[in-house]
Parts: structure tokens; sequence; C-alpha cells
């Protein structure tokens, strides 16, 4: 038997994080100083503009910057710059409330008002107001995203119409979490959609029904059946709804859940996207094996 | 849990879910963690995409054993041989870790004689797997900055389980991958609360926070802090209870959130003996097989989203859950029931009005007699999404990691070092034969738990019902199709099931789900070998045949 | 990965074709026989994980090859590559259906593509049924063009141009494709005075396979003096050359030889951008087609400057004649020791492969093509980081057009100070210009940077007998438009500038009185709606907007001031906010019709 390098082989401890050096910038004239590698966006909520809209940001994925919502200007950038992905240089100048930048986001809100539907999608209506968005200047013969709500199985409806090709529950679905890729963008331009195989229906597909594409979805064109049911009898009413956190109760990974309750009844489970164990996904169990404690008589 | 135990004195896994993002090789042994631990897996694909190797050792091909960069497809039940393999492959490359066995670790030299005798081409013509890729694995989780070797029920459910985990443990003694940050051992555990069971003490020989009951320092605070005294002797473990039983020693039984009757391996038996207690209590949320043969039922509520307390993951992580819902008309808390016994046993304690401050005050009590609860109080478990034992103080945390004490240049500080265990190859008890030529495995599907109870509840697209799988091969031969009706027989018993063919078995290798027992009672198959160190039934492997059914 | 296959399963002749790429199915485990298990080991072990998703690059070779023989891509072909690239099929689906040579139903193994783009259809193009219309197929020259490929065990592909549509009727019903005249059709400038070219001198003169005729003018004298040189020299001397890219973006080539050749991270790459899909180019077609030894030599060049030993040259699908001359030449220069491990005997190593796209004009943004060659969606990467530090496979790499690369010669053999005595101080060397539309002998031509638009239309005989000049496109759909008033503008990136114009690709389109304007920016409107990648919001839905609005002014009339207004609004999004230089440049040409051309006023 010989012997290695013993010193190569101890490593207790753990490591240590390199020091990360501050970098100094402005943003709307004001200074503000931000660890090495923070987004534009965090610099901007960290100096307190937490008003730049975002759609197809998550916090738990690396930023796609498709839905150009977020664009700030930067001084010296011949476009505007999507302030969720781009990261801080030094000395850079920022402004996020220009006449520019707020066409842009006018823009964008109209693009995806004018050809989809933006009902539900958490605080666009106010975004809306905030940029004098008006779809009707498309005119009627418009093309959009209309069509039928895909109901293929009994845990959660997809509505396409929704759907703004945010990438969230691509980047979900495949390597960035559940590496299932039971869905992806197929074709191609407006045409571009999210599908399985062949445009197959879930059952056909990979999908292990796990919804931490729902989870991600910003606008509900994936929905838990529960709330979509529920939304369309005219009964959903999140005053009206609790939500605790606890522990699934299946395998032994732990998971944390936040049960949506509502009159007495479980009508959604989610999973705080800042916790360790889950960063906001769940299996089919921890996210819809919730039937058993309400089929009890 | 009791290998873990017995070589390190704490039962849990030494890393934690994130570390093992950080790992730069992760074994999976006997562990199907892609299905039957879905989020877990997650952290480990982490690891893969940031280009860590992925070994997977398992009989079958499943879909973690995809995933793998090497997937090692061993007999069942021959885990501990290539253990060995794996382990003099290592000491014969000069590739141990002999500064960590040196300063760490006892008994390595009778290790060395026992593993001495498997060499490559011995552990080859043993477990089927060939030697070249037996040394890829040695040597890459021997050479790996970080290797974290990772276990399910595959190697648990032997009837020499615990010596399967103790050879798996040894393999980390050698090469020092353990109580590093990225390194470690962590076994799965299959059900939400086993780890938190055990840690609470409710296993046969320790009470709270893994303190020996024979301990007499640990009975006397335990005892004072409840006005009782405390037996100075080991409990049964599930095994030694059904063998009391069996002998009539054991005459009444209070089960709380079990199914013996559908669980156990070789079932009818087990019916059998309960049927002759003198007295069943159950308490469940589900009129269970078992709760139908009680004298007494009490309705328990469901204590993830009905009650308030805690749970611990299989990272050592105390969450708390908490009461979502009212349980239905009838049911109750469970502590409250379990006081409301205590009461009539003549134990009037008082925890408190609402059932958060009850459980709250419970707790405290656990931190108050358990050191490694100790900081943990509810506020803080709270605030920090749940904290990993051991948690002594209230103003910091530990590492995340177990057993960074073995790593220590002083002695004292090092403590109890680890020994290594000689365990030896011991194939399944039940070989194959001319009669029963097929090696029936078990497992669990990514959509179903356990006995079905909870997982049946909820509509699911996943859900194809109980099959026996066979490979493709072995559905020609016996000219058998999907979803036809065959009879499967072992030395116990016969069912029939319809036949699924799975492509990630080989030939001779079939495999059934416990998920539905009412549809097909898979323990009718199972053996009730146990291992006599941990009580846990040999459910990996039995010898059955497979025939046609006349039509 | 645990793929979930559905239960269709390949045919022999996609198994067949799958495997030309990928080489023979052996584990059962990916896609192999079962019978074969025991034998192969798969029993008790599987090798998979890091080493099969390494190969995902070769996605896109083997949907062509399947699409190549059997016309279309199955169900049951895409499950069997999954199970030997180790990737899902929705996920393979989502690649193939990017791209517009690939189909996913079935179809009969004739296609025939008809190009409407703009110069054909100028020149009349007729889509009859049972064809395709398709955007520019880089014919310019001939139009109107059409592109025909052949599914079979022997596929074929090949290009009409001019077609009548007699014969495009008869091509769909089956009819022979008739054999494609020589390649110095485009380049008519070489059959007068060679005296003056550069990039062209080789063009027309011999064999364009044969590595002796190369060497006999010249060839690998270049390659020689740079490995003499060393490669700290060869950078330098790019950087003193001043030279500009000629892929359309005109952004300083030695910058990005200097920073790749420096960087620290490793491997480097190096790309040739063959994709040459901008409406009205086909500049590296006359190049690819008629001296591809020069592409070669300049491309092993740059490597050995820049420190790469891989390189890739991605050209378009519907180049089917250069993708044969390339990929021979590529074999003959492997086989006389000019590429491969040790390059000439100097010690250095460099591997050479073409990557066909597929009918994806996105494909031409420098960040699609990395995407497109890695086997995903030929989507843009949003920038930074830029290819020269994360570019293909996240690593540096130097991506240069085919024209640029070509310069490398003179720039190596001369110098780059003697490089830059050419054109002016901000536009060095020559130029190739595409010209098409309404002259009396359109074709490529190269002149100095510095010649006015009049003389580069002079040299290819003027505007066509008894036309008036209307208007010039120039830099194509992504470019602008130029009036009369601008003739004696020279054709420099400066000067241009300076005039709200651009170079772009080196597109001139001779546009008479006879063009219909408005018909004429709407098939621009029409191309960036089909060719968007549909990434990001502004462009996959603005351009299907800009598009809308474009046709309510032609049906409206220009009265309508709330959708001029629109029209503007949407074009400021595009600019300002898409991912990519497609968005930016999606509203440049209609832009300029309105402001200078006066469209819809
Ligand atoms: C939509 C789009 C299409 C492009 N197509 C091409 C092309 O076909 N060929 C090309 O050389 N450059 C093309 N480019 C420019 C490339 O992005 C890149 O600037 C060029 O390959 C760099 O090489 P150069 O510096 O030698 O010009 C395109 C750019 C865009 C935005
Ligand atoms: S379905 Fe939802 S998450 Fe997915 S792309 Fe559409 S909007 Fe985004
Ligand atoms: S959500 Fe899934 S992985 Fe997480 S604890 Fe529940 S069953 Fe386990
Ligand atoms: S600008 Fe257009 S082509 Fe470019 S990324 Fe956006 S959608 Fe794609
Ligand atoms: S949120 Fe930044 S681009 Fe979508």
């Amino acid at each position: 038997m010989t012997t290695i390098d013993p010193a190569a082989a101890v490593r207790p401890g753990t490591p240590v994080a390199p020091p990360k050096h501050l970098v100094e910038l402005t943003v709307d004239g004001e200074t503000v100083r931000v660890a090495e590698g923070t987004t534009v966006l965090q610099a901007c909520r960290s100096a307190g503009h937490d008003d730049i809209p975002t759609l197809c940001y998550g916090d738990t994925l690396t930023p796609k910057n498709a839905c150009r919502v977020c664009m700030v200007e930067v001084e010296g950038s011949r476009t505007l710059v999507p302030s969720c992905s781009r990261t801080v240089d030094a000395g850079m100048v920022v402004r996020t409330d220009t006449e520019r930048v707020r066409h842009s986001r006018r823009m964008v809100l109209e693009f995806l008002g004018s050809s989809t539907d933006l009902s539900v999608a958490a605080n666009v209506g106010r975004w809306n107001e905030e940029y004098g968005v008006d779809t009707e200047r498309y005119g009627s013969e418009r093309a959009t995203k209309a069509q039928p709500v895909v109901r293929d199985n009994e845990l959660y409806v997809r509505d396409y119409e929704k759907c703004i090709l945010c990438y969230k529950c691509v980047d979900a679905c495949g390597s960035q979490w559940q590496n299932t890729f039971a869905i992806a963008v197929a074709g191609r331009g407006f045409d571009a959609r999210i599908a399985a195989e062949y445009d197959a229906e879930l059952p056909d597909s990979a999908c292990v029904y796990c919804g931490n594409c729902i989870a991600v979805c910003p606008t509900g064109a994936l929905m838990f059946t529960t709330e979509h049911d529920m939304r369309a009898a005219g009964n959903w009413d999140e005053s009206r709804q609790t939500q605790t956190d606890t522990i699934c109760p299946y395998c032994g990974v732990g998971c944390q859940l936040t049960l949506h309750v509502q009159d007495a009844s479980i009508v959604k489970v989610t999973s705080p996207s800042d916790h360790s164990v889950t960063h906001g996904n769940l299996c089919i169990k921890g996210r819809f094996g919730f039937q058993h404690v309400q089929n009890r008589d | 849990m009791v290998g873990l135990a017995t070589v390190f004195g704490a039962g849990g896994g030494t890393s934690s879910y994130a570390e093992i993002e950080e790992a730069d090789v992760v074994v999976l042994w006997g562990s199907n963690a892609r299905n039957a631990h879905p989020i877990f897996f997650q952290h480990v694909l982490k690891a893969v995409r940031r280009g860590a190797r992925l070994y997977v050792v398992d009989p079958r091909r499943s879909e973690t054993a995809q995933w793998a960069d090497l997937w090692l497809g061993n007999h069942v039940g021959t885990d501990i041989a290539l253990s060995h393999t794996i382990a003099r492959e290592i000491i014969h490359a000069g590739l141990a870790n002999t500064d960590f066995i040196g300063r760490a670790t006892t008994g390595f030299d009778e290790y060395l004689a026992t593993v001495e005798e498997w060499t490559l081409e011995r552990g080859e013509a043993v477990t089927g797997v060939p030697a070249d890729a037996i040394r890829e694995l040695a040597h890459a989780y021997a050479t790996a900055d970080r290797a974290q070797l990772c276990w399910t029920l595959g190697i648990t459910e032997h009837h020499n389980g615990v010596d399967n985990v103790l050879a798996l443990i040894n393999l980390a003694l050698l090469c020092g991958h353990v109580g590093r940050h990225g390194a470690g051992l962590n076994p799965l555990r299959g059900q939400n609360n086993v780890q938190g069971g055990g840690d609470m003490g409710a296993i046969p020989n320790r009470l709270a926070g893994f303190q020996d009951i024979l301990d007499p320092d640990v009975r006397e605070r335990f005892g004072s802090a409840w006005g009782v005294t405390i037996q100075d002797r080991y409990g049964w473990h599930l095994t030694q209870m059904f063998e009391a039983m069996e002998r009539g020693d054991l005459r009444a039984v209070y089960v709380i959130g079990e199914n013996p009757a559908q669980s156990e391996a070789d079932k009818e038996h087990t019916v059998e003996l309960l049927r002759g207690l003198d007295h069943l209590v159950v308490q469940d949320i589900f009129l269970t097989r078992t709760a139908e043969l009680a004298d007494v039922v009490l309705p328990g509520s469901a204590s993830w989203c009905e009650s308030e307390g805690t749970v611990t993951n299989s990272e050592r992580r105390v969450q708390r859950t908490r009461k979502a819902l009212d349980p239905p008309d009838g049911a109750r808390d469970d502590i409250q029931i379990i006081l409301d016994v205590c009461r009539r046993l003549g134990h009037d304690w008082q925890y408190g009005d609402t059932p958060r401050d009850v459980a709250e005050a419970v707790w405290d009590e656990v931190r108050s007699l358990s050191p490694m609860h100790a900081g943990m109080s509810y506020a803080r478990l709270e605030e920090l999404n749940g904290i990993q034992w051991p948690c002594p103080h209230d103003d910091r945390l530990e590492p995340s990691y177990l057993h960074g004490r073995l790593w220590a240049d002083d002695p004292a500080e090092r403590g109890r070092l680890a020994p290594f265990s000689p365990v030896v190859d011991d194939p399944p008890v039940e070989g194959l034969s001319e009669a029963f030529p097929l090696r029936l495995t078990t497992g669990r599907r990514l959509d179903s738990y356990n006995t079905g109870v909870q997982s049946g509840g909820f509509s699911n697209p996943l859900r194809h019902g109980e099959s026996i799988d066979v490979s493709p091969e072995d559905a020609a031969r016996l000219g058998v199709v999907d979803d036809e009706w065959v009879r499967v027989t072992s030395p116990r018993g016969a069912l029939t099931a319809p036949v699924r063919i799975d492509p990630v078995l080989r030939p001779g290798l079939v495999f059934m789900t416990f998920h539905f027992p009412e549809q097909v009672d898979t323990n009718v198959l199972t053996i009730d070998a146990t291992d006599p160190k941990s009580g846990t039934a040999e459910f990996k492997a039995a010898a059955v045949r497979i025939e046609k059914l006349d039509v | 990965m645990d793929l979930k296959l559905s239960s269709h399963t390949p045919t022999d002749a996609e198994v067949d074709a799958i495997e030309s790429v990928l080489g023979p199915t052996r584990s059962s485990w990916h896609g192999g026989d079962r019978t074969d298990a025991e034998q192969h080991g798969d029993h008790h072990v599987a090798r998979g994980g890091h080493d099969l998703r390494t190969q995902r690059h070769r996605l896109l070779p083997v949907l062509h090859a399947v699409n190549d023989r059997v016309g279309w891509i199955s169900r049951g072909a895409i499950n069997h590559i999954a199970a030997r690239l180790d990737v899902a099929p929705a996920d393979i689906h989502g690649v193939a259906t990017f791209y517009g040579l690939f189909s996913v139903t079935e179809r009969p193994t004739r296609q025939v593509h008809v190009c409407i783009d703009l110069a054909c259809r100028i020149a009349g193009a007729d889509v009859p049924d049972g064809a395709h219309p398709s955007p520019c197929l880089g014919l310019c020259e001939r139009a109107p063009a059409v592109f025909v490929t052949d599914a079979g065990e022997r596929p074929s592909q090949g290009v009409l141009a001019p077609a009548t549509p007699v014969q495009v009727r008869d091509l769909v019903a089956g009819g022979r494709l008739p054999d494609e005249p020589a390649p110095q059709a485009a380049t008519p400038q070489v059959h007068h005075d060679r005296s003056s070219l550069v990039l062209l001198r080789r063009v027309g003169v011999g064999d364009p396979t044969s590595i002796h005729a190369y060497r006999s003018h010249d060839g690998y004298l270049a390659l020689r003096r740079a490995i003499e040189m060393g490669p700290e020299a060869v950078v330098r001397e790019v950087v003193e050359s001043n030279i500009m890219g000629r892929g359309g973006a005109a952004f300083p080539a030695g910058r990005k030889w200097h920073t790749v050749a420096h960087h620290p991270v490793r491997p480097h790459y190096l790309v040739c951008n063959a994709d040459e899909s901008e409406p009205g180019t086909f500049k590296d077609r006359a190049i690819l087609e008629g001296d591809p030894f020069s592409l070669i030599e300049a491309m092993t060049i740059a490597a050995f400057a820049t420190g790469c030993e891989q390189g890739y040259v991605y050209l378009r699908g519907e180049y089917p004649r250069a993708k044969q001359t390339l990929r021979r030449a590529i074999e003959v220069a492997t086989e006389h020791g000019l590429l491969g491990d040790d390059v000439m005997g100097a010690g250095f190593s460099f591997h050479l492969d073409v990557f066909i796209g597929a009918g994806a004009y996105i494909c031409g943004e420098e960040t699609a093509i990395f995407n497109s060659i890695e086997g995903f969606r030929g989507e843009p990467r949003n920038k930074p980081p830029f290819p020269v530090d994360a570019g293909l496979f996240g690593k540096p790499t130097l991506i240069n057009n085919v024209e640029t690369l070509a310069n490398v010669l003179p720039i190596v053999l001369h110098g780059g100070e003697a490089f830059a005595a050419t054109g002016t101080s901000g536009s060095t060397g020559t130029k190739l210009f595409c010209v098409s539309g309404s002259v009396t002998t359109p074709g490529v031509y190269e002149l100095p940077f510095g010649a006015t638009l009049r003389q580069v239309i002079d040299t290819a005989g003027g505007v066509a007998d008894g036309h008036r000049l209307r208007a010039v496109l120039l830099g194509g759909a992504a470019g602008s438009f130029a009036t009369p008033d601008d003739l004696d503008v020279p054709l420099t990136f400066e000067d241009l500038r300076a005039a709200g114009l651009t170079l772009g690709s080196g597109v001139v389109m001779v546009l008479d009185e006879h063009v219909d304007l408005v018909e004429f920016v709407h098939r621009i409107a029409a191309f960036f709606r089909d060719e968007s990648c549909g990434q990001c919001v502004p462009c996959r839905v603005g351009t299907v907007r800009q598009e809308e609005v474009l046709q309510r002014l032609e049906h409206r009339g220009p009265a309508f001031d709330d959708d001029r207004q629109l029209l503007a609004d949407i074009g400021r999004v595009l600019r300002d906010s898409s991912i990519c230089g497609f968005g930016h440049s999606a509203h440049g040409a209609i832009e300029s019709a309105i402001a200078k051309l006066g469209v819809f006023s």
C-alpha cells in the first residue's frame, strides 16, 4: 500500500467564499454601492427602485431576458439594457424612468396585451395604467394568440392564450431544475409556442406533473385545475385565502409546502422560492398529493 | 440509521443537500432517487450540471441510473461484495487516504484482511459488474476532491441491511470522504419523518437526541422531567415485537400511523399475529387494514396540515409543520390523544391551550433534554426555514456537515474514532432455483407512496396500477404481453398481476411495488427474513416464477 | 437522462441516416438492439451522462441526415436520435421546428423552394401550387431563383436560376433539374480586367478544388509567411490593416483577433460565418464556390494566430454547390497536410468542419450560430458576454465573415500597412458589392472602398437599358434606400453613415421606375415577420404589428397620422429593446423608404 500526499487529502472546514468587491454606480442620479456581479435590477431595487416591471425574470432561474419589459437606460449603450440580466460595471450610469424607457415599456406591454390575455397576470393591470397602454390602436384585425384551453389531465390546465413565451416553464422543466424536458419552445417567430414533441398531450409526453412550470409561470397560462375552475365559476377569492407553510407528508426529503386554503379546502400548493431544500420546486406528491386530507369522510 | 450511529455515534446523513451540489463525484447506491426522492435528486442534478460525475449502483437501470456517467448493475444482494472489491482496488492502487485512516479510524488492519480476497476478478464474478467498471468507480471515488455516497432502501431492505450500510461507510472512511464540506454519507429517508422519529427516541434503544437508555444520567434527566422511572433496558424493534407476539410475550400493542397489516413482508402471518393480541389500539388518519383489526381506533389528525409540530428530513433539518385545516369531525390532534391517554394512566401533563402552544411547549421540553436540539426555538426554526441538527446553541449554527471533529489535530477534540466494520458478504437468503428462477426486487414509483393510502387520493395521470415488471426478454420467453395477467409464485405464496414490459430490467430480474395492496398484494411474495440489527425486512430479494394464466 | 419515449420506432432508412452521422448504434441502452445486449455487457453496465451529452452538437447534422434521407423527420426518428444523444424528444422537436428546411410532417421527397424575396420578386417570381415560397436564396444575380431538394438514398440538392414559371411547374411535378452553369457566372467582372482584383483574383481561374491550381496562383504563401512571422505578428498586421468586418456590422476585425489571441480561457474556437442570408447578398458564395482554398488558408492563419484548434464554417443550407466545393477542398487540404494535427509540418493543429444551416436567416447572427452549432434552437444570445469572451461552447471564439477572412491573405502577404493603403482610412481594402436588380450585368463586383455608388452601378453595366433609376437598396433588408441624389456618395462605412445610409453586407439592389415601392417595402416587413426567431417580445410581436400597420396604411391611405405614429413607435422599440441586430434593424429600411422615398405620403 502506497501513501498519497496527505496534505492534498485534508480539506476540513467550509470553504471561504472569495471576498466580493464593491462596485459603485449611479441610479437615477443617486450613488449606489453593490457587490460585483450584482444585476442592474438588484442594484436598482437595493436603491429603492422596486417599481421596475419584470415578467420573464424569476428569482430561481437564470435570466432569459426575453420579455424586455425591465429595460433601463445605461449611459454609453446604443440600445436600452435589460436590467434583469445585465451585471453592474463600475461607474455605470443607469436611468430607470426616462421617456425612452417608458416608451419601451409601454410598447412591450401593448405588444403583449394586444396579442395575449394578461387578465390574471400579476401587476400587469397596474403597469398598463402607469405606462398608458392602449391596445386598441392595433386594430381589430390584429393577430393574437387566442386558442382553446388545453385540458388533457386533471391536475393542471394550459391556457396558451395567456402565454407570453417567457421561457420560464421550459427552463424550470429543463436543465435548470426538473431536467425532465417535457416541453420546449417549438416553431419560430410569432408562431413559436410551448409544446411537447409533436404537440402531444401531456399524458403522452414526458411530463411528471411536478408542477414546477406552474410555479414559475407569470401569467397564469399554467394553472392548477382547482384554481382554473374556481376562477371560471367566479369563486376564486384571494382575500378569503390563507397561506400556511408546512412540510410535505410524503418522502424524507422534507420539502416545505405553502398550502393555499380557501373555504376550508386546499386550492393550490406552492413552495417558497427562497427555501434551500426546494427552491420553489416540488414533485407530484407534494404539489398535488393533498387530496387525501380532503377526501376523508 | 443504525449503521451510521454505530460508526459515528449519530444516526444522520452527514451532509446537507446544498453541499451535494458542490460535490465532484456522487455515488447513488441502491437508490432510485429520481423517483423516490425527486427534490433531493434536483440537488444531485445541480452537481451534474456543474460537471460532477454520477455513479449509480442498482440492479435495475432505473431512472436514476439513466442519468449516470456509469451505471453498475450488480446482482441483487451483492452490495458488500462490490463495496469490498472497490475498497481493495482503492487500497492496491495506493489511493487510500492513509492520513485520515491513521488519524480518525480504528480497525483498519482487520478490514484490510477482510477485503483482501476481493480482487476485481472475484468481484466481477460475484456481482456481475465488469472489472473495469468497478475499477473506474473505485478510482473516481477515491480521487475525487469531494465525493458523496448516498443510499436508500436498495441497501437497507435486505436481511443484512445494516452490514450493507457499514460496508459503504467503510469506503468513506477509506478515502476520508466524511466530515468535510461537500463530502459525505447520506441515507435518504423513505418517509417524511423517519429521521425525526429516530431523533425523538422512537427507537428501542435511545431517548431524544440519540441518548442511550442504558446511560443512567440520561435516564435520570428524562425521568425527573417526566416524573417517571425509565426502564434500564432496550425495547424491541418491529421484528422483535412480532417475534414477541409469536412467543406470546407481547399481548397489547398501540400502533400510531403505521399499517403493518399491509406493509410487512409475509403479511398473512402478520395479520394472524395481530388478530391474536389481547388488545390492539390503532391511531391513524385512515381506517387502515390494521385499524380494521383493532379493538380501539383513535382517529388522529394529519400531522402535516391539521396539527402543529416539527419533522426532520434526510439532511437533519428540523422544520415546522403547521395547521392549515381543521381535522374532520371526531378526529383529534395526536398530541391531545396521547395526553388524554397519559392522563388516564395517571399523568396529568399540562402543556398549553392552543394546539400551537402545546406543540411548542412539548418542543421546548425536547430542547431542554436533548442538547443537539437545544438551540432550535420555534422562532428560530421559523426564521431560518428550519435548522439542521446538531444545534446546541441559540446564537449560532454549526457547520452543515457532521463529524468535522474527525479531522481535528487535537485527539481530545477528535473524540471517539470511527471504526471500520469488517462485514462479510452474505448473499440473499433466498437463492434462485429451477422452481423459482427469477429475482424479484421491489421499489417505489415517482407518483405513489408506500401502501398508497395517501397518494391514492388524487387523480393522477402517471398512475398505472400495480404490475409485475419484466424484461422484454423474459416477456418473450414466457410469451406474455403488456397488461396480460400472470401468476407470480414465491415459496411463500402466489398472486396474479398484470405484466408491464420494462426495458430497464435485464433478463432474470423482475420488479414490483407495494403501492396498490388492494389490487395486488406484493407482500404475499416477499420474505420475512429480517436484519437482526435493524429489524428491516428483506424486501429487495425474493425468488419467484411467473406463469401464464390458463385462458 | 431518464428519457420517456413514445412507442414510435424509426424505420431502417432513418436509423441508417442517423448512423451515417453518429456511427453504428451499440449499447442497447442508447437505441441499440437488445439481442446483442449481453454480448456488449449491457446487462451490468451502461455508460452515459456527460460523455453522451457532449455529442449534442451533432444534433443538427443528424436532423439533416434524416431530412435528406426521407424528406421529413418523424416521431420514430426523433425517438432514436433522443436515445443516441440523450436529448429529450420535446427538445429535439423544438430544434427541428425552428428551421425552415425541416418538416415534422410527412411530405414528398421532392421539395421546390421558390425565392419570393426582393430581387426575385422584381424579376417576377411566382410560386405554383406544391412549391414553397422562400426568402432570398442568394442567387440574386440570376433572379428569379429556385432551390430544389430530393430526399432519398442518394439525396441531391441544386438550384435553377433564372427559372421560368414553366420550369418551376415542371420541377414541382418531379422533372429533372438542369445542371447549374459554371460558378463564374456570378462574377462577370473576372472576365474583363483581373489586374485590379484582390479577393476575386483566383475566381474563374482553374478548378476551384484543385490544390495545384491554387498553389500555382500563390496559394498557401500567406500561411507559410504567417508561420514565419509567428502568431503575435500576424495579429499585429491584422490590427494595423484596420480591416472592418464584412458581415454587416463593420466591427474592426483586429480587435477581435487580439482579444481572442490573448484570452486565458481555453480552448478557443474559430467560426466562419458563411450563412449569407441577408436578402440581396451573394458575395460569399462567389468565394466559396470559386476559391474555397483561400478561405481555408485564411482560417488556418486565423486559427494559428488566435490559438484555435477547431474551426467551423457555418454555411447556409441553400448553397448546395458551395457545400460540395468547400467540403471537397477541406478533404484535399487535409490530405495534403494543410489541415489536421500538424499543419504544414509546423507543429500546430487545426481541424475544420462545415456546419450546414437549415433555413433560418437569424442563424447568421453570430451568437445564433453558436446555439445552432451546439444543437439548440438558433436563437441569438444576449450580449454581453461577447463571442470573444464566451462564444461557441461558452469559450472565447473568433467569428468572422467569409469575405473578412479572405482579406487576411493579402494582409499577411503584403502587410497591414500596405493593405490599409487601399480604400479610405476608415474603410480599408477592397469590397465585394452584390449588384442586382435593374442593371445590365448583375453580379459580384470588387472595387476599392471609396468608389461611388455611380461607379459601382456603371461597373455592372449601368441601369438596365430603357429604365430609369428610382432607388437603390443598400445593405439588404436590414439596410436603407438611396435615391438618385446619393449616386456620388463614396461607398465607405463612414460616408454612408454620414449620409444616413448603410453599406451592410454590400448589397446594391437597383430599383427602376417599374418597381412597386409600397409592395417592395411590404415584402421587407414580411421578411422580418417570417424570420424573427420569436425570442424577444419587441421583435416577435413588433415585426407582426409593423407588417399589419403597413397593410393598413396600404389600404387606408397615408392620411392616417395615428398609424404613422404607431409605425414610428414600433420602430423605436424594435431598435431600443430587441435582443439582437435582427430586431434592431427590422424597421430601418421601412423608415428610410418613408423618409427618403416618400412611400405612404
Ligand atoms: C440577423 C442577422 C443576420 C446576420 N447574418 C449574417 C450573415 O449571414 N453573414 C455574416 O457574415 N454576418 C451576418 N451577420 C453579422 C454577424 O452577426 C457578425 O457581425 C459577423 O459574422 C461578424 O463577422 P465580421 O466581423 O467578419 O463581419 C448577421 C447579423 C444579424 C443581426
Ligand atoms: S406557459 Fe407561462 S411560463 Fe411558460 S412560456 Fe408561457 S407564460 Fe412563460
Ligand atoms: S415534494 Fe416530493 S420530494 Fe419533496 S418531500 Fe414531498 S414527496 Fe418528497
Ligand atoms: S430581435 Fe428578433 S431575432 Fe433577435 S432575438 Fe429578438 S426575436 Fe430573435
Ligand atoms: S424581466 Fe428582464 S427581460 Fe424580462
